[in-house]
């Protein structure tokens, strides 16, 4: 199967149904995409494929040919990817990381000025358990809308 | 290719397909894939028809004007469909041959008076959709035979949906319906019974002017809910009778 | 030179995370490494009667033969057996490990064993069950003479259910045998359980056996005492084919086989003036252990210890018992037996108030507990007691009065839970681990060896941010090192809160240490003419702290970090759906090291326990999760999360590493029953968890007044006979 793999043209010997998840690990390599669960409910496996999430442990490898995949060690290529790694630093979207690769590449079709709702809705496919969400739309937000001022958080002595 | 193999299992979006894999639960081993067939795909109108390629996918079907204006209880059904990844992935003719009752789209082509086009070697024939489903994940779609299209005639009413899941995404569905109130009335409910139901009593109840309260005794009478791992039948058949009554508040 | 401490500074794991460069267990390989998977039980009791498999070559096999020390995981009682020789126990029990080089030749592996068992009759009751792995008693003054001083007496009995820990990680290890030693690699809190049981399991010396942490995606608690068992079950068959062994369960192995939260019944009976004053708690804890003792004893301490909530009695009576039932073993999970017991406290404290007449906030006050109290195992609290403030700051900021009035027969409820929770080891816990921290001096700053683990929680940045701070470098040159234990030393297991407090303290110490010998000059200076030397802390108890184990009375901890809830609700009237509208969570912790990280921790334990509350349920059918698969175990999604309103107070405690407390476990203990007190106040009486949209249909089909909520007039009272 030939595909471009973060801009780069790969060819893969391997089964056509073989998941794209495993084609991108062990074919490629590349294992900054994750498996949660295998069965396309936790988004850790999230590629985008010409740019468009999907959730690679559902997607065989023969969908894939021809195609554009971009993985997370190819986010950092587009500006939007390189600015949401950095926001999940700086703003706590990644605490444990595992679902950190997946929600990254979910977020990046998101449009300048997306409210609330429409990221939530992006990411509805990608779970998260240790930051129970709120970081990782400020993560996001900071991206998308940078504050006008910064918000601060109640400290008390 | 069918003709000749049928144990084939065709695949589209593969939503379904891997984690029946993963689980064990499919015998198939070898599959005809449809993915790249631009003729399974396209959403048009034609003599007032909306015609649905089987390989439209959840994202196409959310982001059609021309869906969003005849049919927009099928957008609402495609919004709740897992998360973007797999509203990008499923197809709506999968989500019809899968022919699970929590399917989320068979409610609404129900309620819509939906018609199945299907492909064989020996022609092409619609089924209606309400006609369509034999039992379990079971129907009449011969092993031979593709869902090419899905048919919608123009729909004279208004137009619900709602579906009740375990969450607001990733969720299969408790129960859920798609409803039009016009000069008739049609509802289609899912996870109620074994295949998704049409309710033509309930809903001639309601035609016929008779109260909610009638209404909702029909409805029980029309569908058989069980207990499973993420309900209960009683509480499917007391929220179907409260989603009876919510169709038709907010439809009037 | 700015301060580390109290700053949000860059974690140090963050870069490798989203760039997907961190390695996980999964993303590692070995030469000649094969996989291994598991032959489980499918029943929940029984005998085995004959085991036979018919195997082509390529496949390893290994049974409870195949090591040559003894058969159990080594923990607390030696109960539970590596891999079952003749009994079964529970659903899941491991019996077999088969190997193969090929993972996809491993698939369906246990259609290809042959199992035959006698079944016995399995007890899935904890009350009805003959064995008990703990029983504590706690006693406080008189309970008699307090009941006798009551004028109502008000009784509630509460229950609560298994809760998944579901890491996205799952678990795994790889075993890489070597001669006469072996090193297991593996998604883990803490090396030095794994190391201890590879060495028991081995008969190993304990420098023959290393334990390496790798990058670890959650763990909340499943991944403290469980990667012991599977560390031993790659060793066995990594011993047995001589190549490194890669065993990662898949989502479903780990939800079927893997422990959870302990089901609990707590019994509440109180006496109360009608003033609201508290005068007796008599307070009896169940909890559903599963087939083996685990942790079961002390997930009990720490629920009995917390079971009468922050609150202050001069007579309490307090009785639990941690029994064994015929399911999968339950285990460590973020709160530990104390989101259980303050589940039942704060869901009967607001059924009190209402059957009193009394404002919840307002009943809350007058019994909260204050700085000179005694708590119910007699430990007196120092200054850092923050039951009043939290209570007050939530009840500011979540509007709470104004809107429990608006809100007042609607299908919105807003309600309140005051929880505390203990840093650190119950008791005389930290004396026995006797933890050790250590700091190496490098030629740029220090390096920090501890044994303590990342698991997301910010563990290297917030130990770095001390060590920098102390040792008076910036926080960029303070290096972590991997949790291996060829390196570091035994610094206790990465639970309980104490990362920060106990282990934190021991690398200040280290640091004021190492600073003291460099006197003027720098890391740098130093070592260019001396080179590296390394500084080692080991716990010392603060002075005072006395616990009697036997009498379970005196300082249960060393301090304790305070917290309240505020959680409002809608109900659909339609469907029972409960939409959490809006989440408050005041938390005091004696000094947020890294505001941004402690926030973290409130926001994803909140969250856990909002879920604990609503959705997360664990279906089990004859003694097996009937639910294991992540589409069917229901965890909030990105839109199903509540909005949330964190307010941070600091009451330095003076021995914790620049007044902090813990953080990591508390917030789990508090939404849960500020969910039920919230459907309480509109109109659902529900005092089990979870409160799914079943139960609440059912509710409101007994109580048949959905939208009431009318003070309930009536007070019972009762006199104690003599």
């Amino acid at each position: 199967m030939r595909l471009t793999i973060n801009g780069k043209p790969r060819t893969i010997q391997a089964h056509p149904m073989k998941r794209l998840l495993d084609a991108i690990r062990e074919d490629c390599g590349l294992t900054g995409t994750k498996e949660g669960c295998g069965e396309g409910e936790c988004g850790a496996c999230t590629v985008l494929i010409d740019g468009v999430p999907v959730d690679s442990c559902l997607v065989p490898l023969a969908h894939a040919e021809g195609r554009r995949v971009t993985t997370i060690e190819g986010a950092a290529a587009t500006r939007t990817g390189n600015a949401l790694q950095n926001a999940f630093v700086e703003f706590g979207g990644a605490q444990c990381g595992i679902c950190t690769p997946g929600m990254i590449l979910a977020a990046t079709p998101l449009k300048p000025g997306a409210t609330l709702h429409e990221i939530q809705t992006a990411l509805a496919g990608n779970l998260c358990r240790c930051t129970g969400y709120p970081a990782i739309f400020r993560s996001v937000e900071a991206v998308l809308k940078p504050p006008r001022r910064k918000a601060k958080r109640a400290l008390r002595r | 290719m069918l003709a000749n193999e049928p144990a084939l299992m065709p695949i589209a979006g593969c939503t379904d397909v891997y984690v029946g894999l993963h689980f064990g639960t499919m015998p198939q081993q070898r599959f005809l894939d449809l993915w790249n067939l631009k003729e399974l795909r396209g959403i048009s109108v034609k003599d007032d028809v909306l015609r649905i390629g089987a390989l439209t996918t959840y994202t196409e079907i959310i982001a059609s004007k021309l869906v969003q204006k005849r049919l927009p209880m099928l957008v609402a059904a495609a919004r709740e469909v897992g998360g973007a990844q797999i509203q990008n992935r499923g197809t709506l003719g999968g989500n019809v041959a899968n022919a699970s009752p929590a399917g989320d789209t068979l409610p609404v082509l129900v309620a819509a008076n939906a018609r199945i086009v299907l492909r064989s070697q020996a022609g092409t024939r619609t089924v209606p959709v309400e006609k369509f489903y034999t039992g379990y994940r079971q129907s009449v779609r011969k092993p031979g035979e593709l869902i090419t299209a899905i048919e919608i005639p123009r729909i004279d009413g208004k137009q619900w949906w709602r579906k009740v899941g375990t969450r607001r995404a990733q969720a299969i569905s408790k129960i859920m319906m798609g409803a039009v109130r016009g000069k008739e009335v049609r509802i289609g409910i899912g996870s109620v019974a074994a295949t998704v139901v049409l309710a033509p009593r309930t809903a001639a109840v309601l035609s016929g002017g008779g109260t909610i309260a009638d209404a909702q005794a029909a409805l029980r009478r029309e569908i058989a809910p069980i207990d499973d791992i993420r309900s209960t039948g009683a509480y499917r058949a007391q929220v179907a009778a409260n989603l009876l009554a919510e169709f038709w508040r907010k439809t009037e | 030179m700015a301060r580390a401490v109290g700053s949000n500074v860059r974690r140090k794991d963050g870069d490798a995370k989203v760039t997907g460069a961190a390695k996980y267990i999964d993303d590692l390989s070995f030469p000649d490494m094969i996989y291994g998977a598991t032959v489980r039980s499918t029943i929940p009791r029984g005998t085995i009667e004959r085991v036979s498999w018919s195997l082509p070559d390529g496949y390893v096999v290994a049974d409870h033969r195949d090591w040559p020390g003894p058969n159990y995981v080594a923990l607390i009682d030696p109960d539970q057996p590596c891999l079952a020789v003749d009994q079964i126990q529970h659903v899941a029990e491991p019996i077999l490990l088969v190997g193969h080089a090929d993972k996809q030749a491993l698939i369906d592996i246990d259609r290809r064993i042959t199992i035959t068992c006698k079944e016995d009759t399995p007890n899935y009751d904890p009350e009805a069950s003959t064995t008990c792995f703990k029983q504590i008693a706690i006693d406080k003054g008189d309970i008699d003479l307090g009941f006798r001083n009551a004028e109502v007496v008000i009784e509630g009995e509460y229950r609560t259910s298994h809760q998944e820990q579901l890491y996205i990680e799952t678990n795994g290890v790889i075993a890489v045998p070597g001669d006469g030693e072996m090193t297991v690699y593996g998604s883990l809190q803490c090396p030095y359980y794994v190391h201890k049981a590879l060495v028991v399991l081995l008969e190993l010396p304990p420098d023959r056996v290393r334990v390496v942490q790798t990058e670890t995606g959650g763990g909340f608690g499943g991944k403290e005492e469980y990667p012991s068992m599977l560390a031993c079950h790659a060793a066995i068959l990594a011993r047995k084919a001589g190549r490194p062994v890669k065993m990662v369960y898949d989502r479903v192995e780990d939800l079927l086989a893997t422990t959870k939260r302990h089901p609990s019944i707590v019994r509440h009976r109180t006496g109360v003036t009608r003033a609201g004053r508290i005068t007796a708690m008599d307070v009896d804890v169940i909890m559903d252990g599963g087939a083996y003792a685990t942790l079961s004893a002390v997930v009990l301490s720490r629920g009995v210890i917390h079971a009468s909530g922050p609150y202050r009695c001069d007579h309490v009576r307090i009785r639990g018992r941690a029994m064994k039932t015929h399911t999968p073993p339950n285990g460590a999970f973020r709160g530990f037996g104390a989101p259980q017991t303050q589940f039942a406290i704060e869901a009967h404290i607001d059924r009190m108030a209402d059957q009193l007449g009394i404002d919840p906030v307002r009943f809350r006050e007058i019994n909260a507990l204050r700085p000179g109290d005694t708590t119910a195992t007699g430990q007196k609290l120092g200054r850092d007691t923050s039951a009043l403030p939290v209570l007050r700051e939530a009840v500011r900021r979540s509007q709470f009065r104004q809107k429990r009035k608006m809100w007042q027969g609607t299908n919105r409820g807003i309600g309140l839970s005051l929880f505390f929770h203990g840093s650190g080891f119950t008791g005389g816990g930290e004396v026995k681990l006797a933890s050790k921290a250590s700091l190496e001096l490098t030629a740029r700053g220090a390096r920090i060896l501890v044994a303590s683990t990342e698991i997301g929680q910010g563990t290297r940045t917030m130990h770095a941010q001390i060590v920098a701070d102390a040792l008076g470098v910036p926080y960029d040159r303070i290096d972590v090192n991997e949790a291996d234990t060829r390196y570091v030393p035994d610094s206790g297991p990465t639970v309980a809160s104490r990362t920060c407090m106990i282990v934190g303290k021991l690398l200040e110490r280290c640091a004021r240490e190492m600073k003291q010998r460099l006197g003027t000059q720098t890391p740098a200076q130093y070592f260019k003419k001396h080179g590296a030397f390394t500084v080692t802390s080991e716990y010392e108890p603060p002075d005072g702290l006395v616990w009697d184990d036997q009498r379970y009375a005196g300082d249960a901890y060393g301090s304790y970090a305070w917290g309240c809830n505020v959680v409002e609700v809608e109900v659909d009237p339609v469907t029972f759906e409960v939409r959490p509208i809006n989440v408050t969570a005041v938390a005091e912790i004696g000094k947020a090291i890294h505001p941004m990280m402690a926030i973290g921790q409130i926001e994803g334990g909140t969250a856990q326990g909002i879920g604990y509350a609503l959705t997360e349920e664990v279906v089990m059918k004859d003694g097996r999760m009937a639910n294991a698969q992540l589409t069917n175990y229901i965890i909030p999604t990105p839109l199903d999360a509540a909005p949330m309103d964190i307010g941070i107070l600091e009451k330095p405690y003076k021995h914790g590493p620049f007044g902090a407390k813990g953080v990591g476990e508390m917030p789990i203990d508090g939404p849960a029953p500020a969910v039920i007190n919230a459907l309480r106040h509109c109109g659902f009486d529900v005092r089990s968890i979870p409160a799914t949209p079943e139960r609440l249909m059912s509710a409101f089909a007994r109580s048949n007044a959905p939208r009431a909520s009318a003070r309930r007039a009536a007070t019972q009272s009762r006199k104690r006979p003599g």
